[in-house]
């Protein structure tokens, strides 16, 4: 589904990704761990094909065609989802709307008839219960005034609606309550198919505990320094990232 | 100056005794001496410095035609907020079409023409016309007393509650091509009582060069709440210079929201003056331009007395080489004390063409209050953009999705959900949908 290779990307004169490989197959959840600054939402922005970033080595396939080709609509379209880790507010424009919007957008891409706000609400109604969230939320401004973690519980929400084929949630996690974390976790698991993958970036096992990955990567320094299965995650609980660092240090 | 408009207003002096009762010709005459006397305002004045008068000043500007020869109430369909049931008065070409009008009023309100109030009872119009917006504020406002004739009269009496707003229309024809109108406005709220009161400029002849140059005067009595409306569409090709003057008193609420979207030039002053204790005062503003309009508002808010809150947002949108003025003033009196006011102004530029100047002024001589302004001149955020983009909407939709969605912030301000409807539907359109 997803092949990235030897991906190098700047920001400014900054080289951030520095070499990456990762290949992500239907059906598969891979965590990606790595310290503060390591470039883990550079990789997920870059996916996603955020402006700021300048992809200057490499390449990416995505069901088999060229990513960095595609305009980031056309990504959304093709059923990439990023779960960003600072969600953006909209002031002005409602929840329910700019959902419908992007819905509605990515079915008519998708040869699909678009619906009207009344079926369009039945369905959100659905999705509302995944994240057993209120409809009130739905008329205020995009992540306007939200609290960090409405905010995630937010893009979890968007993903319910939208039904991607390969999801990126960047620290979905960080700043929600424990009671939040298994709904959103819930949601996330809910949601799997064997047809479609997700990419979680985190800082904790914690969330592991409830969406259980394939496969763990740890990225230091714009690179995959390791890779492994679920147990990896629960020995950099218990040892930290400088053991591989220094590892990395005395191969390189 | 315009040599026209002084031989009309010498050729006046010898008529307008005959129109109107007694006590109106020395508000004429003084009207009329001080604009013979001021004449245009100079580019040198503060005050117009960035407004570019020059055409108006200019130009050889003739009265417009009277009647509503072959305008039909159709035709006016779009300007009527879908709802036929709302009380509206009609002027074409500045000049009341009873025909066109519809008046369904509840006891205790009155709304029509100034000319047929003039002719009825001056009674009620002395106390205020011309006593609310001295002629000394502007040449504008001068010139608009000097021809003094018609426009609309809204009375809303004590403890009366307008259950739907009254629409006060100002419509021009293919007639009104090189001319001037000087509609003249009076709204008269009494004593706690309750009204919504819109009023429009429009235009059934997008491209025909007119001036429009009205002056509104509000009197807002104690206890009383008022949302009152401005829309200015104007044809892109015409100049509007607006006054509205508004006193408020005790225990006030007077909201306003100013839509302008049309004019070649288009300026408007808007002065609210609270004169007791207890008063808010809302002021919300939208401007949209594009092409080579300019926008020009000016807002003065004098809190004379003291425990009032004043809230202010202008927002503006220009697209092309359009240019947008807004001076906002705050005057706040040594005896004002625990004066609460906010301004601000938000502009967003979507070419690199578009130029706006914006400036604060406050001038605060009471030390025991809240005064705070901003103002911003910036782009569509390009986070905000990007984020939309992430969720599958293109650029294009997401450009104008954010717009709306700027617009739509001070829009949603409006406390009558109709009104509302109406101006999202109306900025929306302009804004080339969603
Ligand atoms: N647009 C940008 N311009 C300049 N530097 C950037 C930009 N984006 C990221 N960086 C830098 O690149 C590095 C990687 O940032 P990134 O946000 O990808 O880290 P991260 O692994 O997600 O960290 P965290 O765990 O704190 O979220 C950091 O040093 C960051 O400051
Ligand atoms: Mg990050």
């Amino acid at each position: 589904m997803l092949e990235i290779r030897d991906l190098r990307a700047t920001a400014g004169d900054k080289e951030i990704l520095r070499g990456i490989d990762l290949t992500v197959n239907p059906g598969e959840v891979h965590a990606v761990m790595g310290p503060n600054g390591s470039g883990k939402s550079t990789l997920a922005q870059v996916l996603a094909g955020h402006p700021a970033y300048k992809v200057t080595g490499g390449s990416i396939r995505y069901r088999g065609e060229d990513l960095l080709e595609l305009e980031p609509e056309a990504r959304a379209q093709a059923g990439l989802f990023l779960a960003f880790q600072y969600p953006v507010e909209i002031p002005g424009v409602s929840n329910a709307y700019f959902l419908r919007a992007a819905y509605n957008e990515i079915r008519k891409a998708n040869g699909l008839e678009e619906v009207d706000s009344m079926d369009f609400l039945d369905l959100l109604e659905e999705k509302l219960k995944l994240v057993e969230w209120e409809p009130e939320i739905m008329s205020r401004a995009v992540n306007s005034g939200f609290s960090g973690g409405e905010k995630k519980r937010n893009e979890i929400l968007q993903m319910a609606v939208l039904e991607p084929t390969l999801a990126i949630l960047d620290e979905t996690d960080s700043g929600l309550d424990i009671d939040a974390l298994r709904i959103v976790a819930a949601g996330v698991n809910k949601l799997r198919r064997p047809d479609n993958a997700t990419i979680v970036v985190t800082h904790y096992q914690r969330l592991l505990n409830y969406i259980v990955p394939d496969f763990v990567h740890v990225l230091s320094g714009g690179r995959i320094v390791k890779s492994g299965g679920k147990e990896l995650a629960l020995e950099l609980e218990a040892r930290g990232y400088e053991w591989l660092e220094d590892a990395v240090g005395a191969a390189s | 100056m315009s040599d026209t408009l002084v031989q009309e207003l010498e050729a006046r002096a010898g008529t307008a005794t005959a129109e109107g009762p007694e006590w109106l010709e020395p508000v004429r005459r003084a009207a009329r001496e001080r604009f013979a006397r001021t004449g245009f305002p100079s580019p040198r004045d503060e005050e117009w410095r960035f407004t570019p008068i020059g055409p108006i000043a200019q130009g050889t500007w003739r009265s417009a035609p009277a009647g509503a020869r072959g305008v039909t109430r159709e035709q006016l369909a779009p300007f009527l907020f879908g709802r036929d049931d709302w009380s509206t008065l009609v002027f074409v070409n500045g000049v009341y079409a009873e025909g066109l009008s519809r008046t369904a009023l509840l006891p205790g309100v009155r709304a029509g023409s100034l000319a047929e109030a003039l002719r009825a009872d001056g009674a009620l119009l002395e106390p205020h016309l011309s006593r609310h917006a001295p002629i000394e504020g502007s040449p504008f406002t001068a010139l608009n007393t000097a021809f003094l004739g018609d426009g609309g009269v809204v009375h809303v009496g004590a403890g009366a509650e307008l259950t739907a707003p009254i629409h006060l229309l100002f419509v021009t024809t293919a007639e009104a091509g090189g001319a001037v109108v000087h509609p003249r406005n009076l709204l008269v709220i009494e004593r706690g009582a309750r009204a919504a009161i819109i009023e429009s400029y429009v235009t059934l002849a997008p491209g025909q060069s007119y001036w429009t140059n009205p002056v509104t005067e509000v009197s807002v009595a104690p206890g009383a709440w008022v949302e009152h409306t401005r829309i200015q569409r104007e044809s892109e090709r015409a100049y509007h210079v607006g006054l509205t003057h508004v006193d408020q008193y005790r225990d006030s609420h007077y909201r306003s929201f100013t839509l302008a979207m049309g004019g070649a030039l288009a300026r408007h002053n808007l002065h609210v003056r609270l004169n007791d204790e207890n008063i808010e005062t809302l002021m919300y503003g939208l401007y949209l331009t594009r092409g080579e309009q300019v926008a020009d508002n000016h807002t003065a808010i004098y809190h004379d007395q003291p425990n009032c809150r004043s809230w202010e947002v202008y927002k503006g949108i220009l697209d092309g080489r359009s240019r947008a003025v807004f001076n906002g003033k705050v005057f706040v009196k040594p005896e004002a004390q625990k004066t609460d006011a906010k301004q601000t102004n938000r502009n967003l530029l979507l070419s690199d063409g578009a130029k706006v100047d914006t400036k604060p002024q406050l001038e605060i001589f009471a030390d025991d209050v809240k005064c705070t302004h901003g103002a911003t001149v910036g782009r569509l955020d390009e986070l905000a953009r990007f984020y939309a983009r992430s969720r599958g909407i293109p650029a294009p939709a997401a450009d104008r999705l954010l717009t709306y969605a700027f617009a739509a912030e001070v829009i949603d301000e409006v406390a009558l959900a109709p009104v509302r409807e109406e101006l999202d539907r109306l900025v929306l359109e302009r804004l080339g949908g969603l």
